[in-house]
């Protein structure tokens, strides 16, 4: 059993850390509308917030996260630069692991600042770094952009780019389609003429908010589709490359410069990789020692757009990771309605910081 | 004193008697049929308690009951990790129901859970709000949905008359409780190909969170053994 006071000296050993930047800290409503949230992870949300009714408000959640929250706020007042931090409990259904806590401490730090994307991307892992100092971790980084650059840059329709895009966190998905529109599984053949679909419609009565219009668009893309070329196999090939790279970030970088000469448009989302290294380096991180992994950050991270990373114990692999950051751009956009700002952050689990060392020192 | 639970409406309720009495087990049912009570005939210590099935997993988890039959659907929706909260006994070969994801008819451009994703997507650009599906069913929806990669959708609540759901507006799909689709049918709905979430029947379970005094551990073992042989 934990006790309360290590608990809350650890979390206050991390917060100081993040509030020596001068950062704002922030202050939540433990229930949070629900909209927001629905809005953004859909259903699965459900799935892991706890959910309540309010008579005027209709659903409420327990809040899940501090992120979500903050940008929403960062949108909503300016889209100036700044920088939060917090510390404050969080609340998780657990139904895929029920040992693990429903309520447990997070220290978080967040940074919405355009003026140089990578040396932000620094700043938050290196202050994580040394907020966990002294403990054995395991590092995973990754970088979601340069997928995403590689996905947009594919020569083939905006509608199978959009598609892909819009499954890159789903990764069995984003495969499926993958595989379907480059050919390598057979598409869903379509069992009667299209001339014959539009007159089937007619047959059945029309109901739901879904109209007529709408289903003869689908039909309309999907005989677009069948007659679209797959996407060509060399294109594949380089996804697949990007999809399964795991070395070092030194190897990694020379990888994928000689990638981006093939594709072009990953050049941006590369260079800039290079540049999180030189800020990393700068600071004092051994690049040469630190993991990437190209498809880190696909299955449980929906909305970090870029830079990944996570802290994991070396030697406790069944617990979740102590600290988890990342880039998320996008983010704000969907969030400013039209306004967007460059952001990143990170948030840490102090309950699992300190249990770490204690192990390590016992 | 053994407390088994036996879903208290409809054919459900006579189906089980039946089943029952095929092991030679009379269950009795008290004399005021509205007192939900009653005993099994030439065993003592087995209490009969009747409530709704869906109420039964509830129980049987919080060891209230230490045997009921319920549909298996119930069970898997209502308790999480359900195989260690409750032993399934027997299943009862009535009942049947598959639960189903359904969507209208006159959708001619859909027919898999592919295509029920690409249209959730187009839908959610279209309307600015995700595709509704109407369904009591939530955990287990949001599961299969999960697993099969089908993002953008919303779960809308509904308790009863499901299948008229989407021509009453209130969805444009649902997920529900089918035996012979013919409800469906005249609700203008046709189901997903692979759109079966799971099949079910009624089932006699036991509580694994019950506990059983040595007196009661017997007259359930009694019980079990009785019920493997048919008369």
């Amino acid at each position: 059993m934990t006790d309360l006071k290590d608990l809350s000296r650890e979390a206050k050993r991390l917060a100081v850390v993040f509030e020596a930047t001068g950062a704002d800290i922030v202050e939540l409503d433990f229930l949070q509308i629900s909209n927001v949230l629905l809005d953004l992870y859909g259903e699965d949300i459900r799935g892991r917030a706890f959910t309540t009714n309010d008579p005027v408000y209709g659903e409420m959640m327990l809040r899940p996260d501090f992120t979500i929250p903050i940008v929403e706020q960062h949108m909503a007042n300016s889209v100036s630069s700044a920088r939060y931090t917090y510390c404050g409990k969080v609340f998780r259904r657990q139904e895929e692991f029920p040992d693990r806590p429903r309520e447990f401490l997070q220290v978080g730090y967040e940074i919405f600042d355009g003026t140089n994307p990578e040396k932000a991307d620094a700043e938050v892992f290196l202050l994580v770094n040394e907020a966990l100092k002294g403990i054995p971790v395991r590092i995973a980084t990754g970088d979601i952009g340069i997928l995403m650059a590689a996905v947009r840059s594919l020569s083939t329709t905006e509608t199978r780019k959009k598609a892909l895009l819009r499954h890159i966190w789903r990764p069995h998905r984003f495969r499926k389609l993958l595989n379907q529109f480059s050919g390598l599984s057979s598409k869903p053949q379509p069992n009667q003429d299209f001339e014959d679909y539009n007159k089937l419609i007619n047959k059945f009565q029309a109901i739901g908010s879904r109209n007529v219009q709408e289903i003869k668009e689908r039909l309309e893309q999907i005989k677009l589709e069948t007659e679209t070329d797959p996407i060509d196999p060399e294109e594949v090939k380089i996804l697949d490359e990007l999809i399964s790279l795991r070395d070092r970030c030194t190897v990694v970088l020379s990888h994928l410069e000689k990638l981006s000469k093939k594709m072009p448009g990953i050049e941006l989302t590369v260079d800039n990789f290079s540049k999180r290294l030189t800020s990393l380096e700068k600071n004092g991180t051994n690049v040469d020692l630190l993991n990437f992994e190209g498809s880190y950050g696909r299955t449980s991270m929906e909305y970090y757009d870029g830079f990944v990373f996570g802290f994991y114990s070396e030697t406790r692999t069944d617990l979740a990771p102590v600290a988890t950051g990342g880039r998320y751009d996008a983010l704000t956009e969907r969030m400013g309605h039209g306004k967007r700002i460059p952001a990143v952050g990170a948030v840490l689990r102090p309950d699992l910081s300190l249990l770490l060392r204690e192990n390590y020192h016992d | 004193m053994i407390r088994l639970g036996i879903p208290s409406k409809g054919r459900l309720m006579g189906q089980t008697f039946d089943w029952f009495s095929e092991r030679g087990i009379n269950l009795v049912r008290s004399e005021s049929d509205r007192e939900y009570a009653g005993h099994i005939e030439g065993i003592k210590n087995v209490q009969l308690i009747f409530l709704s099935a869906t109420e039964i997993p509830r129980e049987l988890s919080a060891g209230r009951l230490h045997f009921g039959v319920t549909g298996n659907d119930v069970i898997q929706e209502k308790l999480v990790r359900s195989n260690q909260q409750v032993e399934l006994i027997s299943e009862l070969g009535f009942g049947f129901a598959d639960l189903i994801i359904a969507v209208p008819y006159f959708w001619v451009d859909v027919e898999t859970l592919d295509d029920l994703d690409a249209v959730s997507a187009q839908f959610r650009e279209k309307h600015g709000y995700r595709l509704r599906i109407a369904t009591k069913y939530h955990r287990l929806l949001r599961e299969f949905l999960m697993k099969a990669g089908v993002a953008d959708y919303q779960i809308v609540d509904s308790q009863g008359a499901t299948e008229g759901a989407v021509n009453n507006g209130l969805a444009e799909s649902i997920a529900d409780i089918t035996s012979t689709g013919n409800t469906l049918k005249a609700n203008h709905l046709k189901i997903l190909s692979d759109g079966l979430i799971l099949k079910s029947q009624a089932t006699l379970f036991k509580s694994l969170m019950a506990e059983f005094s040595q007196e009661e551990n017997q007259v359930a073992n009694l019980l079990v053994k009785k019920l493997s042989t048919r008369d």
